[in-house]
């Protein structure tokens, strides 16, 4: 288990000292000026050195990522997006952050803003996140006050603004090229790359867009050292990273772990263990709504990191860890999900736009079992044929939940068929 | 797709205050960009008009932001908050995605359904209460949860559900978050974690 001295968000629950003294008190905002005047190219390097992933799903570099700007500043201004338009299912990591860590948030945008050339962040929020607004406006305004941010950023010279932008509900906006769409006053719906938003982002201008987690553990691995963040982890996989673990779990809760935790002890040891003991666990979605789930045969030895869940047709996703247990109608939970992808599809796509719906359709069927055992291969090539084949991975994650539930669970939709085939059967005898 | 409400106010103006901040939200986006507003804007325009967006509060929005109003229609219509009929006074919102699923979100509609006395998607006849489903909200360790308009109330049963509503029917102002013993997002029972540092604010002692 990760010692507490390596914890990052020691204020995650908000059981600490709010406001900016409080985060001063933990650490925040020490020497941020110091690092400032190390430049640019030693931050970026320094990220990269640390193995930072994004921890908005992707898992991408976050220093190749920032090193994709250009490296003068020309007529076009920098922005740096912060994503926190967090709303994929099981996921509640980012919410945290902005109530009681938002001094973390805005340090992190001031650095990496410094690192990529932009004297602008903007916050985009989900909506629905109105008093995580607030928290992250009131700790906006004391930074200003104090001189972190501003005309002369913690006295470094160093212009530096954040504007929060509250979104309006749409899921899909949390895709980085359809929140650049909805931050310009448009529909959500995503852009075609490239060009990628380092060269045409938001207004046209070099953008990069970076999940709140990613950015708000900045100023720790740079006060730290890369060496300390690479040291947790595993190769490849390094740092902390906040889980959200939700469902048929004793104690639900978030909590900052070791990249590479195994799955059963981040239960176990956080979250009180499944309901009615590991025995009787069915399934885990590991990352949130849009990866595959995995049985307990995988769930008994897997490691929470990229590579590892990668490996057993998965992903990290957002680590949030959805479990459910035997008592899990566990074809009508896919159908939920597969309802929500129907909903959030932004329509732009012809395979997503009438794919979500009719792999919807016939999840509904199969969950009552009226359907017939070769309508689940149809169903399976369709997901395929949805995958890979639409502007963002919207589709690909309305196709994800339905693979992983037809490779590990075949046997009980065949059942299902064959006892609702069994029941019209009796009824016309 | 949400459709246009027939009874439609004949004009629509922000009073001189939300004028006002207009101006402040416009000044976040550089110029020539006034189209960034939009979303801020009408948020402004629908809370000012009892929660939901009359056709003349769009034309309004367009013509402040200098936009085109057919652009203000479509972005009213895409995001799933804006209203575009009159609605009750507190929108209830029931999550009912597969984490709050999983944890009774059924039970918690269920038991609005029956202490409103109306359906999902239905307004009580006093116009206080719209009652909807909602897709993931973020609150997903507090499960099951509902939004009612700005505020989160969390780790729900059908009890504690029941009395939000009827407390807010008498007029009150029920507590929001975590409706059981817990302050956040930290596992109920006893920290597992950062026992040391907590307890140092004003949040419950660590066990």
């Amino acid at each position: 288990m990760l010692n507490d001295k390596d914890r990052i968000f020691t204020n995650l629950y908000g059981l600490s000292i709010p406001g900016l003294a409080g985060a001063q008190a933990r650490g925040d905002w020490k020497d941020s000026r110091e690092l400032l005047a190390k430049g640019r190219d030693w931050l970026i390097e320094e990220i990269k050195a640390s193995g930072l992933r994004g921890r908005g799903g992707a898992g991408f570099s976050a220093g190749m990522k920032w090193s994709f700007m250009p490296k003068e500043i020309g007529a076009r201004p920098h922005f740096l997006l912060i994503n926190a338009d967090e709303g994929e299912p099981g996921t509640c990591k980012d919410r945290d952050i902005l109530r009681n860590e938002p001094h973390k948030l805005i340090e992190g945008a001031l650095l990496s803003g410094f690192a990529m050339g932009a004297h602008t962040a903007y916050i985009y929020i989900r909506g629905e996140f109105f008093r995580e607004t607030e928290a992250v406006q009131k700790a906006v305004d004391e930074a200003y006050a104090a001189g972190l941010i501003g005309p002369d950023a913690c006295g470094s010279g160093w212009t530096f603004d954040i504007h929060l932008h509250r979104g309006a509900g749409a899921y899909i906006c949390g895709e980085e090229t359809a929140l650049i769409e909805s931050l310009e006053g448009r529909k959500g719906q995503p852009r075609l790359k490239p060009p990628f938003p380092a060269n045409v982002g938001l207004y046209g201008c070099p953008t990069t867009v970076n999940n709140v987690e990613t950015i708000a553990v900045v100023p720790e691995i740079l006060r730290r050292g890369a060496k300390w963040f690479a040291s947790l982890g595993r190769p490849k996989n390094t740092g902390t990273k906040i889980f959200c673990i939700s469902g048929h779990v004793n104690r639900p809760c978030n909590v900052e772990e070791e990249m590479g935790i195994p799955l059963r002890e981040l239960i176990e040891t956080h979250a009180g263990g499944v309901r009615g003991g590991w025995d009787n666990l069915m399934a885990v979605i590991p990352g949130g709504s849009s990866v595959p789930l995995i049985p307990p045969s995988i769930c008994d030895t897997v490691r929470m990191d990229f590579d590892s869940l990668q490996e057993v047709k998965t992903g990290l996703g957002t680590a949030a860890v959805i479990v459910m247990d035997k008592s899990t109608d566990i074809v009508r939970a896919i159908t939920r999900l597969s309802k929500f992808y129907k909903h959030e599809s932004c329509g732009q796509c012809t395979p997503c736009r009438e794919g979500t719906g009719w792999m919807w359709r016939v999840m509904e069927r199969l969950a009552r079992g009226n359907a017939t055992v070769e309508e689940i291969d149809v169903l399976e090539q369709v997901t395929r044929q949805v995958e890979g084949h639409t502007i963002c991975a919207l589709g690909d994650a309305a196709a994800w939940p339905i693979q992983g539930l037809i490779r590990h669970f075949r046997p009980e939709l065949e059942r299902r068929i064959a006892a609702f085939n069994q029941a019209q059967a009796d009824k016309a005898a | 797709m949400k459709q246009a409400f027939a009874r439609q106010p004949e004009s629509f103006e922000f009073t001189p205050d939300n004028m006002e901040t207009v101006k402040t939200i416009v000044a976040k986006y550089p110029k020539g960009c006034a189209a960034s507003a939009v979303l801020p804007v009408l948020d402004l325009a629908q809370r000012q008009n009892d929660g939901w967006l009359p056709r003349a509060a769009m034309d309004r929005t367009a013509e402040i932001l200098g936009m085109p109003p057919i652009r203000v229609y479509e972005v009213a219509s895409f995001y799933s908050m804006f209203n575009l009929a009159p609605i009750g006074k507190y929108h209830v919102q029931v999550c009912t995605n597969l984490p709050c699923w999983l944890r009774g979100s059924e039970q918690v509609v269920g038991i609005c359904e029956r202490t409103l006395g109306i359906s999902v998607g239905e307004t009580t006849q006093d116009g206080l209460f719209t009652l909807s489903e909602a897709e993931c909200l973020g609150a997903c360790v507090n499960a099951p949860m509902m939004q009612i308009n700005d505020d989160y109330f969390e780790d729900l049963d059908e009890a504690s559900t029941e009395s939000i509503l009827l407390a807010l029917k008498m007029g009150q102002k029920p507590r929001p978050g975590p409706q059981g013993g817990r302050k956040g997002s930290e596992p109920a029972g006893g920290l597992t974690t950062l026992k040391a540092i907590a307890g140092k604010g004003d949040g419950p002692e660590a066990s």
